[in-house]
């Protein structure tokens, strides 16, 4: 009898691999002998394989591995090859868009051009991946609510990298490829937009990502406490309502007066993870393009509150003194 | 028995994770003090710990006694005063002594007067110290807007050595592969003048020597069409910035307001004072170091052949305010004016701007 009451993984299944339903009309096969993982049987199913790569998932593996080749020799080229420097490095270096000069032309390669290469074959290999997810949905009979909530991810990835730079008409709007530099370009970016924080699509996306971590701890931690009641058959209990249900509807009745049902819970999981890139990305788009300072953007809307003076008052210097600033 | 010490292994473990997790905060804990309004997050962060030892590290030598007046101009008495001729020479004599034991405490007086006679120049830290010597008389002069009454003596600089400690100079971009590769735009590499970040790697050689515009925001809501400052350039700015906080060892709010860092309304008047000083050390740098680059030797001069340059940590050294804010210029009114200097500098009397 398995035992649900850890917060760890008790259950392993083994036995004969599962090799997954007939395929139809391809001309890949699955590949491989599966094998089984006692250690990743701890945080998920122990069994490996067997592979479909499929056409999709080939060109977008070849053209990921061109995307990460053209970024990271680049970055080993910065620190002039040194394996020791480019470890101790890693996280500040990076390859950076164009500077603003160039506008929305093709840079010579050292000035941005890699940068444009790279980001080419990384979109394409995040476009492929999709089409192959959407593909083995389908082949499996599933529904597409995989690829369309990863689709919401690559919106995101598109704002950032394709669409508000060209609406700009300046490649350098761009994100950086690299650890630190990604983020402090996010830092630079909120500073020079006059903070993020009043842009009601970043507050929106934030309400989503802060909503789907809870949602998830509240759903994770319910069934959990309720398997011991039968409480993992989920789907069935959509439509066939046992004690398990029944007792987690009531615990969140009682506690905050509402309850989700096994149904509509993961459907408000999927819509808060969904719609949390897809407010971002919009946030996104609209900065610099539609507004360019949101902080006097929420003055105007009467969205900044007032407060009390506690400094005393002072001028910018570069007013009073006639000065360049 | 073995089964034991692995159930008890997994406490040990994630005890020791959170050891080596924690060893990376700053014990103790930085202390914050609110200054704006509450709830918005206008706090000073400070570390006391690091905060002391930065004081403990400097030495500040005790005042000289003062002397009385003799009623002798020292360019009376002495050949070649070009600066101080109109000083008391007995509080000339005071002065010399003084500066040596700010700038030259282990050479003495042949630092910068070499041979029998003094009156020479024929050393060239002569004339550069009689160059500093006006360069502090017109900060202190001309730059109250960011040295207050304190004021600033070469003392605050040099704290006892021949090259005040922190210096900048341009340099090469670091070894790397040239050609076809990207170029790292200047940023990308851990930046030590930038606080560690990825940010642009010399802040200084824009905004502390030119005169590239600081200031990335537009003060409109909407874009109107014209071209503006991009993220690029708020990348370069920001760069300065942390700079500077790390350079005074203060964080954002110290200056600025936390909702809105381009609006002045709201954010502290310290502010003001780092923007008259970001205007101090560009005109010191262009009036006074540059220029001097032509005098030095050339082990003085930085790999590129430029002089030595000042910018905020060559005062501040992690304080907000240099030396603690010990105030030794009271003990030596000469260097508060440039009213003694008989034979200026060319460029020592150009209004701050």
């Amino acid at each position: 009898m398995p035992e649900y009451q850890n917060v760890f993984t008790r259950v392993q299944m083994r036995g004969p691999a599962e090799m997954g339903v007939p395929l139809d009309n391809s001309i890949w096969n699955r590949d491989g002998q599966p094998i089984f993982s006692y250690w990743l049987g701890k945080i998920g199913d122990a069994q490996i394989g067997p592979f479909y790569l499929g056409t999709t998932g080939l060109m977008s593996i070849i053209c990921g591995f061109i995307a990460i080749e053209i970024i990271g020799l680049n970055m080993a080229a910065s620190v002039n090859w040194s394996p020791v420097e480019f470890v101790r490095q890693l996280p500040w270096l990076a390859l950076e868009p164009p500077s603003p000069e160039y506008g929305l032309s093709i840079p010579p390669l050292q000035e941005g051009g890699w940068w444009l290469m790279a980001g080419f074959f990384l979109t394409a290999s995040i476009l492929l991946w999709w089409l192959r997810m959407y593909y083995r949905s389908k082949a499996l009979g599933m529904g597409v609510h995989v690829p369309w909530a990863f689709a919401s991810a690559i919106w995101l990835y598109l704002v950032l990298g394709l669409f508000r730079p060209v609406l700009l008409g300046s490649w350098s709007e761009a994100v950086p490829f690299g650890i630190f530099p990604h983020l402090d370009w996010t830092a630079a970016f909120s500073i020079r937009y006059g903070n993020l924080y009043y842009n009601p699509f970043h507050m929106l996306s934030i309400v989503f990502l802060y909503g789907s971590v809870l949602l998830f701890a509240m759903h994770g931690a319910t069934i959990l406490a309720v398997t011991r009641y039968g409480g993992d058959r989920e789907v069935e209990q959509i439509v066939d309502r046992g004690t398990a249900s029944e007792r987690a509807a009531l615990f969140w009745r009682w506690t905050m007066g509402f309850n989700a049902s096994m149904e509509s819970i993961h459907r408000w999981a999927w819509w808060f993870a969904v719609l949390c890139p897809l407010t971002g990305g919009i946030g996104i788009l609209l900065t610099g393009t539609v507004v360019d300072n949101w902080f006097l953007w929420g003055i105007k809307h009467g969205l900044v509150p007032e407060y009390p003076q506690v400094f005393p008052p002072v001028e910018d210097p570069a007013m009073t003194m006639g000065a360049a600033p | 028995m073995n089964r034991k010490l692995r159930v008890g292994g997994t406490p040990l473990l994630g005890g020791l994770m959170l050891v080596l997790l924690l060893t990376g905060c700053e014990p103790p804990l930085p202390a914050t003090d609110q200054q704006g309004f509450r709830g918005t997050g206008m706090l000073e962060v400070d570390n006391p710990r690091r905060q002391e030892a930065k004081l403990a590290a400097i030495v500040i030598p005790d005042p000289l006694p003062q002397v009385p007046a003799s009623g002798t101009r020292s360019g009376d008495i002495y050949q070649n005063v070009q600066v101080l001729g109109d000083l008391d020479v007995a509080e000339f004599t005071r002065f010399m002594t003084a500066i040596t034991q700010w700038v030259a405490p282990e050479q003495g007086c042949t630092y910068c007067h070499a041979g029998a006679d003094f009156a020479e120049d024929d050393v060239y830290t002569k004339v550069v110290s009689r160059r500093m010597i006006q360069m502090t008389q017109q900060i202190n002069a001309a730059w109250s807007a960011h040295v207050g009454d304190t004021g600033v003596t070469c003392f605050t600089c040099h704290q006892g050595q021949n090259v005040p400690s922190e210096m900048w100079a341009m340099s090469p971009e670091p070894g790397r592969s040239a050609g076809l590769t990207a170029s790292s735009a200047g940023q990308n590499m851990p930046a030590t003048n930038a606080a560690l970040s990825s940010l642009p790697a010399d802040p200084f050689s824009p905004y502390l020597l030119g005169n590239t515009n600081i200031r990335v925001h537009t003060m409109q809501a909407l874009p109107d069409g014209t071209p503006l400052p991009g993220t690029k350039q708020a990348e370069e700015t920001y760069a300065l910035m942390m700079h500077i906080s790390d350079a005074l060892g203060v964080n954002c709010t110290y200056c600025h307001n936390s909702q809105h860092f381009a609006s002045w309304e709201g954010n502290s008047p310290k502010r003001v004072t780092a923007w008259h000083g970001i205007r101090m050390v560009r005109s010191l740098n262009n009036e006074y170091l540059e220029p001097l680059g032509s005098a030095l030797p050339e082990n003085r001069l930085g790999p590129l052949g430029d002089a030595p340059k000042v910018n905020c940590t060559t005062c501040h050294r992690g304080l907000n305010k240099p030396l603690g804010g010990a105030n030794l210029l009271q003990y030596h009114p000469e260097l508060a004016s440039a009213s003694l200097a008989t034979e200026s500098g060319s460029a020592s009397n150009m209004p701050p701007n």
